[in-house]
This record gives C-alpha cells, sequence and structure tokens, in this order.
C-alpha cells in the first residue's frame, strides 16, 4: 500500500508518538495552535465556545459578526432539551461590509433587544467572531447596556476565531458561565449534592446519566450544559461536589469553582461500563458519610451490567481481534474508549485527540499496547496513513473523519457532537458495542479494494 | 442612527452560507487541485464539516490558521508557510486560495504574497499554480464565492490563439449527477467540451484502496487553460453578470461569446439548452434525449391532476429558485413563494422574462431573507409544500408542510450528490418527486387507506 511515502509535515514529528518496546519516549508536543497550511481537523476559538453553551436552551445565542459562524453552527448538535428550544435557532448580526467599516455596536445592540423582545429569554450570549477582534467592537457595553434595560444576564463571549484554539473557547464559554454562578438562589439544596459538567445531552445522555445519580439519592443542581437552564446555572455555587466529564472544556470551571465557591470537583467519564461504574462510584465515595449511596450505587452498577451482559458477550465473541483507531476532540474520551473496546475484545492501533495536553499523552502512553500509535492535531493525511499501516477494522471520531474511514472500506463510529443514539451510561455502551458491531460486520466492506474488492 | 427598513435586525435561520464556502467548491472541481483559506482554521473545518455531511466525501480544506500575531501583523508569513506545507504533503498541481473575513478585513494584498512566494520559492523546482479568488465572507454569499474562483480560474490560466472546435461550459453550482449528466449529453453531441468546475467525481467518487491526498477527477489545468480559444461559453445562472463570471471575463479577453442561459430545468429551458447545442454543432438532437424529452411530456400528461393549482415555496440560491419557479409554473403549480438568502437584485426581473405573468399569477419574489423570514410568510401564503434544501426542514416540521429536497446543502436524507435536476432527466426526477410527495400526502390523510391512487 501507498503509505511509505507519506510523510509527517516537517513541524509533526513531535505530535506523533508511535508506542516501540515498551519505551515511552519523549513528550507529545501539543498544546500548540495547529500548523498553517495542514488540515487540521480542529476548529477555532468560537467552535470551542460555541460547543459549551450551545446547549443551554433558554437563551438566545447571538454570533456577532458575518454569517458563516451563525449558519455552520445552526442546529449542529444533538444537544437535546427537555423543554424550551432557544439553542436551535441560529441568531447573526450578518455583518455586511458597510458594518465592518463602521462599526457593528449599533446592530449588535438592536439585534439583542428584538430578538430578547421576540423570544423572551432567560439570558443572551453573544459571541464575537473573528472581525470583532479586528474592529475593535465593545461587545462588553452593549451587553451590559441591554442587560440594564431588559433585565436578563446579557454575558460577551470574546471566542474571536484566531485568538487561540479551540481549548481557549472553552475558557471563554466559562468564563461567560462564571458570570452567572453564584447568582441564584441556593436554597432547598441538599448536602448530598452536585453539579455535571462537560455533559452536553446529546441524544438524552444528561438524562441517563442524572438519572442513576438520582437513584443514589443524590441531588442534581445543574448540568452544565447538556438541557442547560439559566436559572440552574445560577445557583449550580450551592452544589457539595462537581463531576467534570469531557475534562477538556470544564475543567477550568470546575478549578475557578472550586477557587471561589470551594467546591471540589473529580473527574469521570460515562463512557464504558468501568468508567461508567467508576462515575458512580467515585461520587458515592464522596458522599462516604451517608453509606446507602454506595449501597445504591452498587444496586445500579448491578442490575445494569447483568442486564446488558448476555448482549455483550455476543458482540465480544464477533468483535474479538478486530482492530480500531479513535480520534476524537479529546484525550480523557479516549481513555475511556479504549477500555471499552477492551470489553468487547478490540484492540487500539492508534489513538489522538484535538486537544489533549501533555498528561493526557503520557497516561495514553502507559494505557496502550506495543505498536499503537499516538498523534496529538492530526490530519486526514496523516490518519489515513496509520489506518492502513495498522489495518484498522474501525474508526471513532466525527463527522469529518467519517469519509476518511469509508473511503478505505473501514467501519466508523460517531463519537462527536451529532450522534443521535446515546453512547454514555451502561445503555450508551451497549449501543456503542452495537454500533461498532454493526459497522465492522457489516458485509459491504467484502467490495472494498482493501478487502481485495475491484477498484 | 440609520433607520432599519425592516423590522428584522438580526438574522435568524440563514438561507445563505458565506462566500468562502463556495470558493472551496468550486475548487475542487480543478484537478489535482487543494483548496486553500487564508484566515482561521475555524472557517477551513466548518466548511469542511458543512460540504462532508452532503456529499459524504472527504475533502481537505487547508487553511493558513491565523493567530493573534498573523491578525496584528499580516498572514503573509503564515500564508507563505501554509503554501508550502500544503505543498509538500499534498503535492498539488493547483492550489485554490480564497481569502475570509479575517484576511479581507486587515486588508491582505494576497496577489502580492504570492508574487514574493514565486519570487523565494520558484528557483526550487517548479511551483503548483496557484488560483486566487477574493471571497470576503462579508459580501454575497456562497454563491459569489463559487463564481469568483471559477472565474479567477479561468484568468490564471486561460490562453488566446486560434479558435478550436470546443466549447467552455460553466454550469454554476449543481450536483455531481447533473454534471455527469451535462458531460453525457455533450458527448452524445460530438462536441468537444471544457466543462468547469467539475466535481462529479471528486466529490461523489469510488472507494479508495489506497490513501489519495487529493481524489481523482476535476477538469485540468491545461484544459482550462484552452478556454481562451473555444469557440462559445455556454453559462448558466440567472441572476450571474458578465462582470462577475468566467464567461463574461473569456468574452471580454478573448472574444469567446458568451452565452448565458437560466439553469436548464423544465421541458422549455431544457429545449433552449438543446436547441444552442443544435446550433452550436449543427446537428440534431440525439434521438437518446428526444426519448426522454417525450416520456417527460407523457409523465406532464400523467401527472398533471395531481399538481395543477398548488402552492410552493421555492427557496435557495437564485439562479436555482428561479429555474425551479419557472418549470413548476410550465407544470402548473404556483411558487407562491421565490425566497433566496442571496441578494443580486435581479431575481424578480429575471424570473419576470421566464414568467412575464407572474405578477397575475401571484407569484412573490423576496431576496435577502432568512427561514424566519419564509416562515412568517407561509402563514398567509397557506402553500401545500415546498422546495428547497434541507434547511427547511425545521419550518416543513413546524408548519406541517411537505418538503420536496433539491439543491445543496441535503444534510438529512441520503444521496444528495446524486439527485438530479437539470434537462429533461433532471426534470423528470424532480417531476416524479414532486407528484409522489403530493400523492404520499393525500394517501397519508386518508383514512380509507386507498391502495392505488
Amino acid at each position: 500500500m501507498d503509505t511509505q511515502n507519506i510523510s509527517l509535515l516537517e513541524g509533526r514529528e513531535k505530535q506523533v508518538y508511535e508506542k516501540k518496546n515498551g519505551q515511552k519516549g519523549a513528550d507529545i508536543a501539543c498544546d500548540t495552535t495547529s500548523l498553517s497550511g495542514s488540515v487540521s481537523q480542529r476548529a477555532c476559538v468560537f467552535c470551542g465556545s460555541r460547543v459549551v453553551l450551545y446547549p443551554v436552551a433558554d437563551a438566545i445565542h447571538i454570533v456577532h459578526g458575518p454569517i458563516g459562524c451563525a449558519a455552520y453552527t445552526w442546529d449542529i448538535r444533538g444537544a437535546v432539551s427537555s423543554g424550551p428550544e432557544l439553542h436551535r435557532l441560529s441568531f447573526s448580526t450578518d455583518l455586511g461590509e458597510m458594518d465592518v467599516i463602521y462599526g457593528g455596536e449599533k446592530k449588535l445592540y438592536r439585534s439583542l433587544i428584538e430578538l430578547i423582545d421576540q423570544y423572551q429569554p432567560n439570558a443572551a450570549f453573544v459571541y464575537s467572531t473573528c472581525i470583532i477582534g479586528l474592529i475593535g467592537d465593545d461587545i462588553d457595553a452593549v451587553c451590559r447596556k441591554v442587560e440594564k434595560e431588559k433585565g436578563i444576564p446579557v454575558m460577551p463571549v470574546h471566542s474571536e476565531g484566531f485568538k487561540g484554539t479551540k481549548k481557549d473557547g472553552y475558557k471563554a464559554a466559562c468564563t461567560a458561565l462564571m458570570q452567572l454562578i453564584g447568582t441564584g438562589s441556593t436554597e432547598e439544596i441538599s448536602k448530598y449534592s452536585i453539579n455535571i459538567l462537560g455533559e452536553f445531552n446529546l441524544a438524552g445522555e444528561a438524562w441517563i446519566i442524572r438519572e442513576y445519580y438520582e437513584k443514589m439519592g443524590i441531588q442534581v443542581v445543574a448540568t452544565m450544559t447538556g438541557d442547560g437552564r439559566i436559572d440552574a446555572i445560577r445557583r449550580s455555587h450551592g452544589a457539595s461536589l462537581n463531576v467534570v466529564q469531557c475534562s477538556g472544556s470544564m475543567t477550568f470551571l470546575a478549578k475557578e469553582m472550586e477557587e471561589k465557591y470551594g467546591i471540589p470537583f473529580i473527574r469521570v467519564s460515562y463512557f464504558g461500563f468501568e468508567d461508567m461504574s467508576k462515575s458512580l462510584y467515585d461520587v458515592a465515595q464522596y458522599f462516604g458519610d451517608k453509606p446507602e449511596i454506595m449501597e445504591k450505587a452498587k444496586v445500579i452498577v448491578h442490575d445494569e451490567i447483568r442486564h446488558y451482559y448476555p448482549d455483550m458477550q455476543k458482540f465480544k465473541k464477533a468483535l474479538t481481534g478486530k482492530k480500531a483507531a479513535i480520534y476524537v476532540g479529546g484525550a480523557f474520551k479516549t481513555f475511556s474508549l479504549i477500555k471499552a473496546l477492551r470489553t468487547i475484545g478490540m484492540s487500539v492501533v492508534l489513538a489522538g485527540s484535538q486537544t489533549g495536553n501533555k498528561d493526557d499523552y503520557n497516561r495514553l502512553k502507559e494505557m496502550c499496547e506495543e505498536g499503537t500509535v499516538i498523534v496529538d492535531d492530526s490530519n486526514p493525511v496523516e490518519l489515513s496513513k496509520f489506518i492502513l499501516e495498522k489495518e484498522a477494522d474501525l474508526l471513532i471520531g466525527g463527522v469529518k473523519e467519517r469519509p476518511i474511514a469509508f473511503k478505505l472500506g473501514v467501519g466508523f463510529c460517531d463519537h462527536n457532537h451529532e450522534r443521535k443514539i446515546p453512547l454514555a451510561g451502561f445503555v450508551g455502551m451497549y449501543n456503542f458495542a452495537k454500533e461498532v458491531y454493526e459497522s465492522v460486520m457489516s458485509p459491504v466492506w467484502q467490495f472494498a479494494p482493501r478487502k481485495g474488492g475491484q477498484q | 442612527m440609520i433607520k432599519e427598513a425592516t423590522a428584522k435586525t438580526a438574522t435568524q435561520n440563514a438561507c445563505r452560507l458565506c462566500n468562502p464556502l463556495g470558493a472551496c467548491l468550486a475548487f475542487r472541481g480543478i484537478e489535482k487541485c487543494v483548496p486553500f483559506l487564508h484566515g482561521s482554521q475555524g472557517c477551513a473545518t466548518y466548511i469542511r464539516r458543512y460540504i462532508i455531511s452532503h456529499y459524504k466525501e472527504p475533502i481537505d480544506i487547508a487553511s493558513s490558521n491565523f493567530n493573534e500575531e498573523t491578525a496584528v501583523f499580516g498572514g503573509s508569513h503564515n500564508l507563505k508557510i501554509g503554501l508550502k506545507n500544503v505543498t509538500t504533503q499534498y503535492k498539488p498541481e493547483v492550489i485554490g486560495i480564497a481569502t475570509t473575513c479575517l484576511s479581507e478585513t486587515i486588508g491582505e494584498d494576497v496577489p502580492m504574497i504570492l508574487r514574493e512566494y514565486k519570487a523565494a520559492y520558484g528557483s526550487e523546482g517548479p511551483l503548483p499554480q496557484m488560483i486566487f479568488a477574493s471571497t470576503p465572507s462579508y459580501q454575497g454569499s456562497h454563491i459569489d464565492g463559487f463564481h469568483a474562483a471559477v472565474r479567477a480560474a479561468v484568468k490564471t490560466v486561460a490562453e488566446g490563439g486560434a479558435e478550436k472546435h470546443l466549447v467552455n461550459i460553466f454550469p454554476g453550482m449543481i450536483s455531481p449527477a447533473d454534471i455527469r449528466y451535462l458531460k453525457e449529453i455533450l458527448a452524445d453531441f460530438g462536441l468537444p467540451f471544457v466543462l468547469l468546475p467539475d466535481y462529479s467525481q471528486t466529490l461523489d467518487g469510488g472507494p479508495w484502496g489506497e490513501y489519495h491526498r487529493i481524489p481523482p477527477g476535476g477538469t485540468p489545468m491545461s484544459a482550462i487553460a484552452c478556454t481562451g480559444s473555444a469557440a462559445a461559453s455556454i453559462e448558466f445562472g440567472s441572476t450571474l453578470e458578465s462582470p462577475k463570471s468566467a464567461a463574461g471575463y473569456l468574452e471580454e479577453r478573448f472574444g469567446v461569446p458568451r452565452l448565458d442561459m437560466a439553469m436548464p430545468v423544465g421541458i422549455r429551458e431544457s429545449d433552449h439548452f438543446f436547441e444552442l447545442l443544435e446550433k452550436l454543432t449543427e446537428k440534431p438532437t440525439p434521438e437518446k434525449y428526444r426519448d426522454e424529452r417525450r416520456r417527460l411530456v407523457d409523465a406532464y400528461a400523467d401527472g398533471h391532476k395531481y399538481v395543477f393549482g398548488k402552492k410552493a415555496i421555492v427557496y435557495g440560491e437564485e439562479d436555482l429558485v428561479i429555474s425551479i419557479a419557472s418549470f413548476l409554473n410550465e407544470i402548473g403549480i404556483v411558487p407562491v413563494l421565490c425566497a433566496s438568502g442571496g441578494k443580486s437584485g435581479l431575481m424578480r426581473k429575471r424570473l419576470l422574462e421566464l414568467v412575464p405573468d407572474m405578477e397575475e399569477k401571484g407569484i412573490k419574489v423576496r431576496d435577502g431573507v432568512d427561514f424566519v423570514d419564509i416562515e412568517n410568510e407561509t402563514d398567509t401564503l397557506q402553500p401545500d409544500l415546498l422546495i428547497g434544501n434541507s434547511k427547511g426542514f425545521t419550518m416543513s416540521k413546524k408548519s406541517s408542510l411537505p418538503l420536496v429536497r433539491i439543491g445543496f446543502p441535503i444534510h438529512d436524507r441520503f444521496g444528495g450528490q446524486r439527485l438530479l435536476h437539470l434537462g429533461y432527466r433532471g426534470t423528470q426526477e424532480l417531476f416524479d418527486r414532486i407528484v409522489n410527495t403530493i400523492i404520499e400526502q393525500r394517501q397519508n390523510a386518508s383514512p380509507i387507506g386507498y391502495t392505488y391512487m
């Protein structure tokens, strides 16, 4: 196969590592901006902010800039709401040439006033895009003015696309959330209470997780931001513990809340039986003074796993020995996926993420088997090279990775924000295994060139 | 303070995309070409994601990846590094560079940067051809970027010379299936042609046994070079004006006659297209297409009662909307609202040319609108169906109106890239789908459960 001559871009060597002879090697370079001219799978600062805040369903989200940024993010996440659905609308100040020349503050002001009158939201988020960083609109001032006039929180989100990476966008989103937190009443919040952070309720996943915790007798004050509500966020500083998933996006917020409100946090993952169970046990352990919480957690884990075990054995039998490649947004998810894949007999030949940090990659190196390739901020050429070289049967990624897999005749599991089937929780592990099984075992691959099909 | 003409300031659920998207799509239709956006990483990634969801094909778009320094001190350095990296990794023959709002706002002089780049690296061996299109996102929409890229490609390499037995065809933003059909027609006429852009294979191709940095297919640059000596250019697009179009450039620069027409949808406009080909080739339309036309006329007769007097809202790019409206008019469906997020200012005028009695028929034209504007119209217009891209689904669901999906993007159905719209064959497919949509609606609405309709 023609992969030997695909070279890594100069300047990317340090972001790729192959585990050989058990050696750990040098640290993977990460936390850097993408190389110019490389087709990064990452997006920008705006994207980071937009994905984090998007699921807040009773707020309006207005994108201040030309039309593109709003158009491409209209209703693209499968983050569902149990009530209002303002987040699924796309609002843009749609700046034109004259606005760029004369400034867009007035247009932003009028847009906000009109939209708030029309939709009666509980808050508004204003995202600044690249141009705003150049033309110097004072969106903070506009937000303050509208907030005063309309009596609802209006948060500026400083997400100019070029001012950093997606991670900086996460931070800008967390900063906006911090403006809300602490402004609501903490009455009727129990000692045994948590916030769920970094769970975006894709395909209703936050509901699944919430139900487990509630069954354990724990009060969930706010989920940030899945099925998010402004009022819940405002009073979230009343919770006893922050439970953080998708650590890349929300660790910053958890740290801020710890500093300001003294709320400790733990990192969890809801993917795979192993990590899902641990998320329940870790929370139960935190509330160790009430042993029945742990007892209930054990019952949940026992019941759930017993329920799905027979099906999982069926999947495992079929999938044992198959090889997977993982390329997702955050590295923390990669850890869970490696474990989840092991549960169904699959090994991992490529593991990578868009935004992992040094610690993440060191942990990945420890977890991975011999021969596994680890990459940071990869690109289609590289991904394809490794998928072919390592003869992967499956790629786990997002919509941008999907056509690479299918072109090369490799199964695919969408583990990104467009998924419509929940992959979190125990039921999520079952869905994940089923999806992997259905894609890897499909008879259509017999026609793929790499399986000997005609070209 | 400037007084607003409309009550609505913000755009809500936009009915258009931004300029650079169209350019990337067009560049994808040039052989061995990598689209390259001079701007933030997000632009390239969002546009890739958007295009992939429709075509289900890999599309690599490189980015110069602006950071704060670049934004302050200019993107020249980044662009050059980017071009070098793309050249190393993709080994392209062409790099299609388009700007974004960011690089346009800081006033980047891309042609100058490209000249510097060529001067610096030209001696190290052959450099890829570079096509540059200016596509600020704060102007126009994706369709403007599309045409800008096509025009830029022609401008970069077209050469004059003795007239060749060759026509150019610039079909605008159509589906890969449409492109294949046009190529089939031209081949059957025995007419040598250059069709630009041709993404029929790059965005709807076969499986790969090995990784292709750039998918096979596309119009070769050597062919684009010949466009300057063609006998004529056929260009689809009612609202596309000569100074913005590829055919317009060739006419002005090399005297290649520009034959512009609406996208050929419906019998009348398809006839127009085939007559043009008959005239250019001095050959009759091949029997195969006369057969297609006969079957279409027959289908119109078979289906006319289902569709007569039905009201439709059509939305999307202006040129597509105009052509669909003209087709609907010839089958007895009233396009009560022809809407577009685009704003060429020519939509009403051009539609009037195709449907002279549009006022009497109650056909309304609105440009520069978003989906909330269109949705507001549905209450008063009471249409029977919606015709347009996937983004109308929100409105379709809310108003319980059936949606016939056409154009781009089709994100919520399978096979959008294989939808045919043009010529007799495309019209046949559209007609069948529209009739079936109405029949299905009637069948589902009836408690009787008819098994024949």
